[in-house]
């Protein structure tokens, strides 16, 4: 790669990291103002939170199921046979610290993201924005400000759902099918499961809900084009709002502490 | 009044307004004509704030309106309504909540007061009973009617026509506009009408400017252009594909 090629793409990353920081400062400044969009928003709670309980029970459901799986060969063989009623505690806090919030967070991407990118897109470019600014309303606050509260709230919420959900899939998995000793899994994962590693989990996830909407909405509002600039946005939200919550969840992991017992 | 003074935007490398000089008097139909794509939706659409120039000035009763915030200008935005090329209507929302939209977020009116100024605009459209109906439900005119309903149910001081005729059949052209001239007549508005339909053009202006290569090239009433000896208007307003414009 040239010198010149390389601050052309280093420059594009920044301007482009600019307009969404932009766009988030705008969001926030907006967040308090009057007229609060109630009825968006509370649309925005039911298709961002009620429609995703189906996908999220079954990545939760499978994602804790080959947990249990795993864990169980692991310690079967690392450790010893009778060893698995220990995995309990691994399965719960790999799940609620990792694995959840990154399922529910790439899987809220795919089904929220896109859609938010498609539908601010299309109303882009059929002018129901400029619409929006001629009649005297703030496009940022009737827009972006009820998706990206709505997506603040219910990642979370979703994340504590799959958690559920996984933690079962995984004890089924161990319990009812490996023959696990029930009372010792979950003794020991009643022992060693902290609620920090819930609670870091589900921060986790509101600031994925925040990337996520904030991603869908900047990418719809910059569609040009046609139908053709309107696929493109929702690809790229897609794209670029998984990878950034893949990064970010690294950076997240180790900027939370591990634990706050102790 | 509207005072538009060297007035520049580009979009990268394509220039699209290259220092428009146009006045607008209060009560005044003014139209303005130019090829597809020649930048007239670019000009009214900053009138309206939507856009920001590169450079130049635009004044709206005396107050310079490119620097001001963003609210500042929102405030602006409500003198104006706007009806768009492709009526521009809120999908998910119904007729009535589509003309009623700016009553119900920045207005103290009730709810009951909201649906009748509601019924009221769209009767001054002639439209009657469509207030539950969706906007895909609607034909293309009668999308046009809501959409002018919608802009004019605030009681702006100044209403912007873009491409009012466009889509439609000649017909219902025609009633669009005598609608237009009817919202001047009843609710004494300044229009701008941004359109290349020429009989459109001479039924509605008091003034008609041309717009070509980011300039206002000719301004003057519906007559004076009809017998312009600028080339480029003539072969505009003519419709020939033969004279100086060759880019089409």
């Amino acid at each position: 790669m040239t010198q010149n090629k390389k601050f052309r793409v280093l420059s594009s990353f920044f301007e482009q990291l600019g307009e969404i920081l932009l766009l988030l400062a705008k969001t926030l400044r907006n967040l308090f103002r009057r007229p609060w969009e109630k009825k968006i928003f509370l649309q925005q709670l039911e298709e961002i939170g009620v429609r995703s309980l189906p996908v999220v029970s079954i990545t939760a459901a499978f994602g804790g199921l080959v947990f249990g799986l795993q864990t169980y060969v692991g310690f079967h063989r690392y450790v010893g046979p009778g060893s698995e009623a220990y995995a309990g505690p691994i399965i719960s806090l790999g799940l609620c610290k990792e694995l959840i919030p990154l399922l529910v967070g790439l899987m809220v991407t795919g089904r929220v993201g896109s859609a938010m990118a498609a539908e601010l897109g299309t109303m882009k470019i059929t002018e129901q924005i400029d619409a929006l600014f001629s009649l005297g309303a703030n496009p940022n606050q009737h827009i972006v400000v009820p998706r990206v509260l709505a997506c603040f709230i219910m990642v979370p919420f979703l994340t504590l759902y799959g958690d559920i959900i996984g933690i079962a899939g995984g004890f089924a998995y161990d319990v009812f099918i490996m023959g696990v000793n029930r009372s010792i899994y979950i003794q020991m994962t009643l022992l060693y499961l902290e609620l920090w590693d819930v609670v870091s989990g589900l921060i986790k996830a509101a600031i994925f809900g925040i990337v996520i909407a904030l991603i869908g909405c900047w990418q719809g509002l910059k569609a040009e084009g046609g139908a053709e600039g309107v696929g493109r946005a929702t690809t790229r939200t897609d794209v670029i709002a998984s990878i950034a919550i893949l990064i970010l969840n690294f950076f997240l992991s180790k900027a939370l502490p591990a634990t706050i017992s102790r | 009044m509207i005072r538009i003074t060297n007035l520049y935007k580009s979009f990268g490398e394509k220039k699209v307004l290259q220092g428009v000089n146009l006045e607008i008097q209060k009560g005044e139909t003014m139209v303005i004509i130019g090829q597809s794509g020649s930048g007239k939706s670019v000009l009214i659409k900053h009138l309206i704030g939507i856009l920001m120039p590169d450079s130049g000035e635009i004044y709206i009763d005396g107050i310079e309106i490119t620097r001001l915030s963003e609210d500042e200008r929102q405030k602006i935005s409500r003198k104006f309504g706007m009806l768009f090329q492709g009526s521009a209507l809120f999908d998910s929302l119904t007729v009535e909540q589509n003309v009623g939209f700016g009553l119900e977020r920045y207005t103290d009116y009730s709810q009951e007061e909201i649906k009748r100024m509601v019924r009221e605009s769209l009767e001054h459209v002639g439209l009657k009973g469509v207030e539950q109906l969706m906007p895909y439900e609607l034909s293309g005119g009668m999308k046009k009617r809501v959409g002018l309903a919608r802009a004019i149910a605030y009681n702006p001081e100044i209403i912007l026509y873009d491409e009012p005729s466009t889509g439609i059949d000649p017909i219902r052209a025609d009633a669009i506009n005598e609608l237009i001239n009817k919202m001047k007549k009843d609710m004494h508005v300044t229009s701008i009408v941004i359109t290349h339909d020429m009989v459109s053009s001479y039924k509605v202006a008091d003034r008609i400017a041309m717009l070509y290569e980011g300039k206002i090239i000719e301004i003057g009433t519906p007559e004076e252009i009809r017998e312009s000896k600028n080339p480029f208007v003539q072969q505009f307003v003519l419709g020939l594909s033969e004279g100086p414009i060759k880019e089409w």
